[in-house]
């Protein structure tokens, strides 16, 4: 009964076997058809690479970009979480060799017992390292340690020739930097080595300011940002007029052991594992709506102190708030969500206050939306500049939200801002030229790489990424 | 590729002349469409209507000759339409016939006529349509159904034992399909005030070819299967499916 129903679902690759899926982002939208492979060898996806499957191949980790780059329509998927093994981990140095199917979470349970944690942490910990560095990712250190590449000291990878090639920023630089961001347009990463930094505790020391408004979170973060590895603010976007913008700023740095009460130091770098709960498999459109969104984004705010100085928050407290609850997604409904998540220069900070505005005023139910400055990032595709970002959550369905999502494109494409390829799931592909000025370059570097095509993804066919044709 | 708000890029149209496919494009280039092919019995026709749709914003419109009638012709069609073009997001089958009932009733080749267009023509060229689009993995299939499709009436049974042909096809179609990725969609409209209708009377919740593609492009983006317009006419159509044959042909519908 539990096989049939998995069937049903299209869930199952029994055996390793290729298998017929619909995929989706982590949004749950436009799914696609593709043939997943699990491949558990390096040798596996050699050959899946000489295949050259006619509508083309890309690597999916655990499926958390938001939209559609990870999906291939027609075409072949590679689930590259089959490949998870640690190769080397130089202790004395923290540089660790890892496989690109290598979840942050497992990546994390490994390495914080030797007193070590990840250089840049995502808002999940459910990514896969090959993810993390096809997205550039970025997590709340990056006014201070910028994307995740920066952090990677080089990568194997298997490139559309057919070839295994390793890259890094000295050697071979062109094709580190085009893949940093890359969206997996320029082959399979098989490994990384990451250099990680050091702590002695799994905690968190975090401040926490409730702000009445915009002004005075934007205020607080320009002037005391520095003195803090992390810092995010979560923004109550529906809250108008005098409250508009409201939010809780929430900055910290690695606690020391001496922060510690003496019981405590004995489990300093103990961590739990695991979900806490998961949501109900189905959920009735509209759950998350107008009202509803208001309450929780209310609840959300009234439950934060007001101030509050040197507080020890565990790992997944202060990075991961979500992924206590499995396939939070589902409350969206069937219909799905998306994710607006733009990044402007410091200049144009009022692009922020404009966009929020014009949520609040339209009662967008729009959650969870999170506030934070950035730094620069060196890849061509990579999403950071040094400004101001901000990261909606919004349902899919309601009418006319394309017309005002492309409205803020405009907004943020002409204040010399952009959208960020991991979380976009329906910007005009016009704009993506103006957005990534460094476009054009990135697509020679990858004609050059993949002359055949052979990697494709919906979000390329979607934003032609690769150029026309 | 259809975005996470099913706007659409690429669109086939079928009966290209049609009004409502015209205005449903216009939505639908309001949003994302840039490439379109129109295809129709008369190219030239076409052509006027490609101009507009460019005017309007559309890239690359494309001309195309198609007969939903000449059914031996259709798969060859559909694969230079496909091989030609890259991905097409949706498919729109616009074309038909109305008929005339009370003359087509006395002529048995002009009855075949209506059958033959709306029902095979329609069945035959959606056969290699639903295996392209399963082969690209995605894409939409809008079906033009009718509300006469429900059930058949005195004053139109030749039309609507047509449309109701090819309205269940199309709903056991998209069953066939669900899980590949390809939707189908029917739309099942009232009278619309169109050039097919332009010798006939308003009938009562009468809609514009704009509400249809109103409802069309609301439909995409909420993934619906089935679109009636207006949407209360799904209400009073479910009341008379359910009336006593012996008193809905009193009605005189």
């Amino acid at each position: 009964m539990l096989k049939r129903l998995k069937s049903m679902t299209g869930m199952t690759g029994e055996d390793g076997l290729p298998a017929q899926r619909l995929l989706t982002g982590w949004g749950r939208t436009a799914p696609t058809l593709a043939t997943v492979s699990r491949p558990t060898t390096e040798a596996d996806i050699s050959r899946l690479m000489t295949a050259s499957p006619e509508r083309g191949l890309i690597a999916r980790g655990l499926g958390r970009s938001y939209g559609d780059p990870a999906q291939n329509a027609g075409g072949s998927v590679l689930d590259m979480t089959g490949l998870n093994h640690v190769h080397h981990f130089d202790v004395e140095n923290g540089l660790i060799g890892v496989e690109a199917g290598l979840s942050l979470q497992q990546l994390t349970s490994m390495v914080l017992p030797f007193g070590f944690f990840l250089p840049v942490s995502p808002g999940t910990q459910f990514v896969t390292v090959g993810g993390a560095i096809a997205s550039d990712i970025h997590g709340k250190n990056h006014h201070v340690d910028g994307s995740f590449c920066n952090h990677v000291t080089a990568i194997d990878i298997l490139t559309p020739t057919g070839e295994r090639q390793t890259a890094s920023p000295e050697q071979n630089a062109g094709l580190f930097w085009a893949t940093a961001g890359g969206m997996g347009m320029t082959g399979i990463i098989l490994r990384a080595t990451l250099k990680l930094p050091r702590v002695e505790t799994s905690r968190i020391v975090v401040d926490t300011d409730r702000t009445r408004d915009l002004d005075e979170v934007m205020h607080l973060q320009q002037s005391g940002d520095e003195r803090y590895q992390y810092s995010v603010a979560w923004v109550d976007c529906m809250a108008r007029g005098s409250s508009l913008g409201r939010s809780i700023l929430m900055r910290g740095n690695h606690a020391m052991l001496q922060d510690l009460k003496s019981g405590e130091r004995a489990t300093a770098l103990s961590t739990r594992p695991g979900p806490g709960v998961t949501a109900p498999p189905f959920v009735p459109p509209g759950l998350l709506r107008t009202s509803s969104v208001k309450l929780l984004n209310q609840a959300w705010y009234r439950k934060a102190p007001c101030q509050e100085r040197d507080a020890l928050h565990t790992i997944k407290q202060f990075f991961y708030p979500l992924d206590w609850i499995g396939e939070w997604n589902r409350f969206h409904g069937p219909l799905g969500f998306l994710q607006y998540q733009f990044v402007v220069p410091d200049t144009r900070h009022d692009i922020v206050r404009t966009i929020i505005e014009a949520l609040a005023d339209g009662g967008w139910p729009s959650s969870l939306a999170v506030l934070k400055r950035m730094g620069p990032a060196r890849g061509p595709l990579s999403f950071a500049i040094p400004g101001w970002t901000l990261a909606v959550d919004i349902p899919a369905g309601i009418p006319d939200l394309n017309e005002l999502l492309d409205h803020f494109d405009d907004l943020v494409a002409d204040a010399g801002g952009r959208i960020y390829l991991a979380k976009d799931s329906r910007m005009r592909p016009e704009l993506l030229p103006v957005m990534y000025p460094q476009l054009m370059s990135w697509r020679d570097t990858v004609a050059q790489i993949d002359p055949q095509r052979i990697m494709r993804s919906d979000l390329d066919r979607r934003l032609r990424l690769r150029a026309e044709g | 590729m259809k975005n996470s708000l099913g706007a659409v890029q690429s669109v086939l149209v079928l009966g290209g002349d049609s009004d409502i496919a015209f205005a449903t494009l216009r939505e639908l280039i309001c949003a994302r469409t840039r490439t379109i092919i129109l295809a129709g019995r008369s190219p030239e026709r076409l052509e006027a209507r490609a101009a507009d749709l460019r005017e309007l914003g559309a890239t690359s419109v494309e001309v195309t000759h198609f007969d939903g009638a000449d059914t031996g012709s259709h798969e060859a069609f559909v694969d230079q339409v496909f091989s030609h073009n890259g991905d097409v997001d949706l498919v729109f089958v616009a074309f038909g016939t109305l008929g005339s009932q009370m003359e087509d009733e006395l002529d048995r080749e002009r009855t075949l006529t209506v059958i033959q267009s709306n029902y095979v023509g329609a069945v035959s060229v959606l056969i290699p349509i639903a295996a392209a689009l399963k082969h690209q993995g995605h894409g939409t299939i809008v079906v033009m159904s009718t509300v006469a499709a429900e059930r058949p009436r005195r004053s139109n049974y030749i039309y609507g034992s047509s449309k109701a042909g090819i309205d269940w096809f199309a709903q056991g179609l998209g069953d066939a399909l669900k899980g590949s990725g390809v939707n189908v969609m029917i739309v099942r409209p009232g009278f619309v005030k169109s050039k097919m209708t332009s010798h006939m009377e308003d009938a009562p919740l009468a809609a514009t070819p704009e509400e249809v593609a109103q409802a069309i492009v609301a439909g995409l983006r909420r993934n619906h299967e089935m679109v009636w317009v207006p949407g209360k006419i799904r209400w009073v159509m479910s009341v008379l499916r359910h009336l006593p044959r012996a008193i809905f042909r009193r009605l005189n519908l």
